[in-house]
């Protein structure tokens, strides 16, 4: 009697998936809006516990347990970790879409119908294809494998080769299911389609990726609820999609590409005539001293934060420097732009953990506009979103991307490891502007030292 | 097309625009949780892992599906908890942490 209350539940739960994006929407309701998500949650795992298809209880309890083991101290990683740990649950999240997939395809073919074989052959390939392709990225992430991307001649032919074949071989068992030796053969070929679709994508690339990473493991998951006829999983899967599709296009528009272009360009490549030597073109250095003085005379003051924060671990110095600044008066503001970091709202959740208020942090968009009215821009860490070039040469890669107009302040200060060019292997013009200073050295270090400068000499 | 399919499709279709409207509106400060939102949200596919590895049809399916079920409760478990984090790290200017 009581799984006649299972469609309900369903319903239930789908609901609360579309309340809990919601509310997600603005920081006053997004708790509310995880809170609803856990509910829902627990509708459709609770529903489908009551399935009167399960004989037994012991395995799924035992997964339970397995997977809150391991579930628990992932969602305990330091902030810094979050793009990494993103990558690895998409790769958990596409692997159980397939795993199932696989598992209903040797359940019921031949005796499928063709439709059922195609959405399932698309779960499979989706699933398969985003699980390599999440761990790739986890490992470019993690630094386990070279961050810069790896290229070689007739890569795209290879690439799309090999997704022809996959493709191929689940459109013939959609034909004939018949064929069921086929079914290996889209599985491992999804698989190295994983692989060989992150070989060539660079760090600077990661937020598309990761985004777009996100969609397919939407999509699989739709796909299943297409196989299992289940309403909840194809809304939740589309809901899942769509959220990937959006966050992947806002950031190929934040660095004016396209996806065929992220995904076969292999950007971050060294370009040819980039760091042309010989013209050895001069910058102006500054000590942190010089810099804590420069920032004290300021009343406007704009961070502009980048993935070499992150990695300098500086978020809790850039803190103390906001607390230092703050009290004496001057006006601070974060300038962020759509693709600093790896991955989409990368330095909101650095800041926010460092206890800075989210009402000092500016999208780029609203941001630009205050440059022109700044004392100092002070760029942490950030590169290619600050080079001039990308206005005006047209030979530069970055060409058109919007940058943050960190140029037009009165003063600018870069702190940075040394005049390596940045990701993309691209000089950043910015360096050799009269008014810019560099304070070279690792961002955390140089913070500090700025900090106490002003805790020293700040008798005014 | 089956009536299943047909109403399939319709229930995907809808579903997609509603998630595009809603999800346009999501301020890009709250773009890191969103995904792990959403990530949590994926690990629908629980429902499926967990009638496949509770039917016991065969021992192939049973393995796959216990495996499924591991890596969906991986997803709910982390995926909420580290939402939940995050976003009680978020606070306006002049108040102190909740």
């Amino acid at each position: 009697m009581i799984e006649r209350a299972i469609p309900l539940l369903y319903l239930a739960a789908a609901a609360s998936f579309i309340l809990a994006l919601k509310w997600l929407s603005s920081v006053p309701t997004a708790r509310r809006g995880v809170l609803v998500g856990i509910a829902g949650m627990a509708l459709a795992v609770g529903g489908t516990l009551l399935r009167p298809e399960i004989v037994s209880y012991r395995w799924i309890a035992a997964a339970f347990v397995a997977g809150t083991v391991i579930g628990v101290p992932m969602a305990m990683m330091p902030m810094t970790a979050v793009p990494q740990r993103t990558a690895l649950s998409h790769a958990f999240g596409a692997l159980a879409a397939a795993l199932v997939g696989t598992a209903e395809f040797y359940l019921r073919a031949p005796r499928i119908d063709r439709f059922t074989m195609g959405a399932l052959a698309l779960e499979v390939l989706l699933g398969f294809l985003t699980f390599t392709a999440s761990l790739m990225a986890f490992g470019k992430l993690q630094e386990i494998l070279p961050a810069r991307p790896i290229t070689y001649r007739n890569q795209n032919v290879v690439n799309l080769s090999i997704l022809g074949v996959a493709a191929g071989a689940g459109a013939y068992l959609v034909a004939r299911p018949e064929a069921a030796w086929l079914f290996p053969v889209l599985a491992v070929l999804s698989l190295v389609f994983g692989v060989m679709l992150i070989v060539p994508i660079g760090g600077a690339d990661m937020p598309t990726v990761i985004s777009l990473l996100n969609s397919y493991a939407g999509l699989s998951a739709a796909a299943m609820g297409f196989v299992l006829d289940n309403k909840l999983l194809i809304i939740a899967g589309a809901l899942d999609g769509s959220s990937g599709l959006i966050l992947s296009v806002i950031m190929c528009r934040a660095m004016n590409r396209s996806f065929t272009n992220v995904l076969f360009g292999a950007f971050g490549q060294v370009q040819a005539g980039a760091g042309t030597v010989g013209e050895q073109r001069i910058v102006r250095g500054a000590t942190a001293e010089e810099a804590a003085g420069i920032l004290q005379a300021a009343s406007r003051v704009i961070v502009v934060p980048g993935y070499g924060m992150a990695v300098a671990q500086a978020q809790h110095k850039v803190r103390e420097l906001y607390d230092a600044l703050t009290k004496a008066g001057i006006d601070v503001k974060f300038a962020i732009h759509p693709v600093a970091g790896r991955m989409p709202g990368h330095m909101n959740v650095l800041l926010a953990e460092a206890d800075i208020p989210y009402d000092r942090l500016m999208e780029m968009e609203d941001v630009n506009s205050e440059f022109p009215q700044a004392d100092v821009a002070l760029v942490l860490g950030a590169n290619d979103v600050t080079n001039p070039a990308a206005r005006h040469d047209r030979s530069s890669p970055i060409y058109g991307m919007p940058i943050l107009d960190v140029d037009k302040a009165r003063t600018v200060m870069v702190v940075k490891r040394s005049m390596n060019p940045g990701f993309a292997g691209i000089d950043n013009e910015l360096y050799y502007l009269d008014r810019t200073l560099m304070v070279f050295g690792d961002a955390k270090a140089v913070v500090g030292n700025i900090v106490r400068e002003l805790a020293g000499g700040g008798g005014h | 097309m089956s009536p299943e399919l047909e109403q399939g499709l319709y229930a995907f279709l809808l579903a997609t625009f509603v998630g595009l409207e809603i999800i346009r509106r999501v301020s890009p400060l709250l773009h890191t949780p969103l995904m792990s939102l959403t990530n949590a949200i994926s690990a629908i596919a629980v429902v499926g892992s967990i009638v496949v590895a509770g039917e016991q049809k065969t021992t192939l399916s049973t393995v796959l599906g216990t495996v499924a079920v591991a890596c969906s409760t991986i997803n709910i478990v982390g995926g909420y908890l580290i939402t939940y984090r995050m976003l009680r790290m978020f606070r306006k200017s002049g108040k102190d942490k909740p």
